[in-house]
């Protein structure tokens, strides 16, 4: 894809968040994209292409009336939607279709009709070497890694709970975030014990949402009656499987190959952005994050946050939505990560960055599995 | 008290009968490849580095030190309140999932580098476990 070759046309989420009782999971996809195709005037005839995580492109296609020309059905966890925008924008690119329609919908917290991850049975690797030892999902997978994080660099448990501390003041000016109350180091140190050193408050939200982005080629963007946010450079990585075979459990391999083939892609320098999404379902993700994408230097992500860099008036304005920690998280964030940079760049985020140009939007999928990058801009290079 | 029957037991699979069939045994049985000369986990009949299928099955030394850990308060009904799930790294480089048994499941006596060996846990007839507690015994 050539930079500024590809927009983003539509971006619209579920009209409401949090405990949806009256909708299942595929109503919330279709939610999604209806209010996206109401904002962008299309009709499902329009769409000729389709990708979607946790069910499959088929399921959501036939129940919004589309057929396409084009189908993803990537499934890497919750960055699955980063990955989503950058083959659509390569397919877009390439002719393969012109509009493509991504949908996020998951009744994580409600459980209605849920899809989810597909496990490998008691036979798999996972099932064999992991799943002996007690592990009972994210909590106690994904926090793994973190005592060897903060021991190799330096970083203090106090400035992982300061993560938690600076989201919720973005989350304060975010009316739709669930959780919007000031909280503090202290505090969140001492909520509910998850799985040491995790408390509650390190932990993402459990939600019901979704989410739904229309691409296209940035010259029919100018037709539409939306501010169209264009894409400078994409990236993406998987890596594994088994939390205790990441390659190093203090960077993310992942992070680093997505994150640098995305400013390849974009050429631009760290310095040009004004504006940064990373993915935290708990609260050590923007900490790998900020260092594997070359926001800071090795152990220096802890300090970059406790200097204010990332909260509202910082530098690098961070996770702006109030993130996965304060916003919402329905179990595949980054749908909403994406939203967010979108809103940012559309000028219309309730705590908008003014004069932001650049957003970068890094997601994680799994435990580490799988990572996204999309750089976008709402100006075209 | 826990109920270690609530445990799920792998199922080995043709790639991996060695190792389990190892742990029955009392033994930590670790793949090297000959040609790079270096050790892999999981198993699979090939070296993860440059695909050769000259391989060996070796006894690991057993020994090994916590590389990371968390202590799960959450309930589970193998486990008898909050306990630790661990990466540890052994001698012999590879990293393994474990339970750190036989010591405290605390900050304080879980230290990260802290030496451990491994002991064997039988599940079934079939199946053992290895685990690690703090090297020389019990902490």
């Amino acid at each position: 894809m050539r930079p500024g070759s590809v927009a983003i046309v539509g971006a619209s989420e579920t009209n409401e968040l949090g405990e949806i009782k009256d909708k299942s999971e595929i109503q919330l996809h279709a939610e999604a994209a209806i209010n996206a195709m109401r904002e962008t005037g299309l009709k499902p005839s329009d769409i000729d292409g389709i990708a979607t995580a946790g069910t499959t492109p088929s399921i959501i296609a036939h129940y919004l009336g589309i057929k396409p020309g084009w189908a993803d059905g990537t499934m890497v966890g919750g960055c699955s939607f980063l990955l989503h925008v950058r083959h659509a924008a390569a397919a877009i690119a390439e002719g393969m279709c012109s509009t493509v329609l991504i949908t996020h919908g998951q009744s994580g917290r409600s459980n209605i009709a849920q899809g989810g991850f597909v496990g490998g049975g008691r036979a798999s690797l996972q099932a064999q070497f992991e799943s002996p030892y007690g592990i009972v999902g994210p909590t106690t997978m994904f926090t793994l890694p973190v005592l060897r994080f903060l021991k190799e660099t330096g970083t203090t448990i106090e400035q992982l709970a300061n993560v938690a501390v600076v989201q919720r003041e973005w989350a304060s000016r975010n009316p739709r975030a669930k959780l919007q109350e000031l909280t503090s180091v202290e505090e969140v140190l001492s909520d509910r014990m998850i799985a040491y050193p995790f408390t509650r408050a390190m932990c993402c939200l459990v939600t019901d949402g979704g989410g739904a982005l229309i691409l296209t080629s940035a010259e029919r963007a100018q037709d539409f009656p939306t501010r169209p946010v264009y894409l400078l450079g994409t990236g993406e990585s998987v890596e594994m499987q088994m939390i205790s075979q990441m390659y190093d459990k203090t960077r993310s391999t992942a992070f680093r190959i997505s994150g640098k083939k995305a400013f390849d892609e974009a050429g631009i320098s760290h310095d040009d952005a004004d504006h940064l999404m990373i993915y935290d379902a708990f609260a050590h993700l923007p900490l790998y994050g900020l260092e594997d994408l070359g926001f800071c230097g090795r152990g220096e992500a802890g300090a970059f946050i406790e200097e204010r860099h990332t909260a509202p008036g910082g530098s690098l304005p961070t996770n702006t939505n109030g993130g996965g920690l304060s916003y919402t998280h329905s179990g595949m964030y980054g749908m909403f990560a994406l939203q967010e940079s979108v809103r940012q760049m559309r000028g219309t985020a309730p705590a908008q960055v003014e004069g932001a140009k650049i957003s970068v939007c890094h997601g994680v999928g799994g435990m580490f599995y799988a990572a996204g990058t999309i750089i976008m801009s709402n100006e075209r290079p | 008290m826990p109920d270690r029957s609530k445990v799920s037991v792998p199922i080995p699979t043709p790639e991996t009968a060695h190792y389990w069939e190892g742990t029955r045994e009392g033994e930590l049985r670790l793949q090297r490849c000959r040609a790079c000369d270096d050790f892999y986990f999981p198993p699979r009949p090939f070296c993860p580095v440059c695909l050769s299928d000259d391989i060996e099955v070796v006894a690991a030394s057993g020994k090994a030190k916590l590389f990371s850990y968390v202590i799960n308060h959450r309930p589970h009904p193998a486990f008898d309140g909050p306990y630790s799930i661990a990466i540890v790294e052994l001698d012999e480089g590879p990293h393994l999932m474990a339970n750190i048994v036989n010591v405290a499941q605390t900050p304080e006596a879980l230290i990260l580098d802290m030496p451990l060996e491994v002991v064997f846990e039988q599940l079934t007839d079939e199946i053992s476990l290895p685990q690690f507690q703090p090297a020389g015994g019990e902490a």
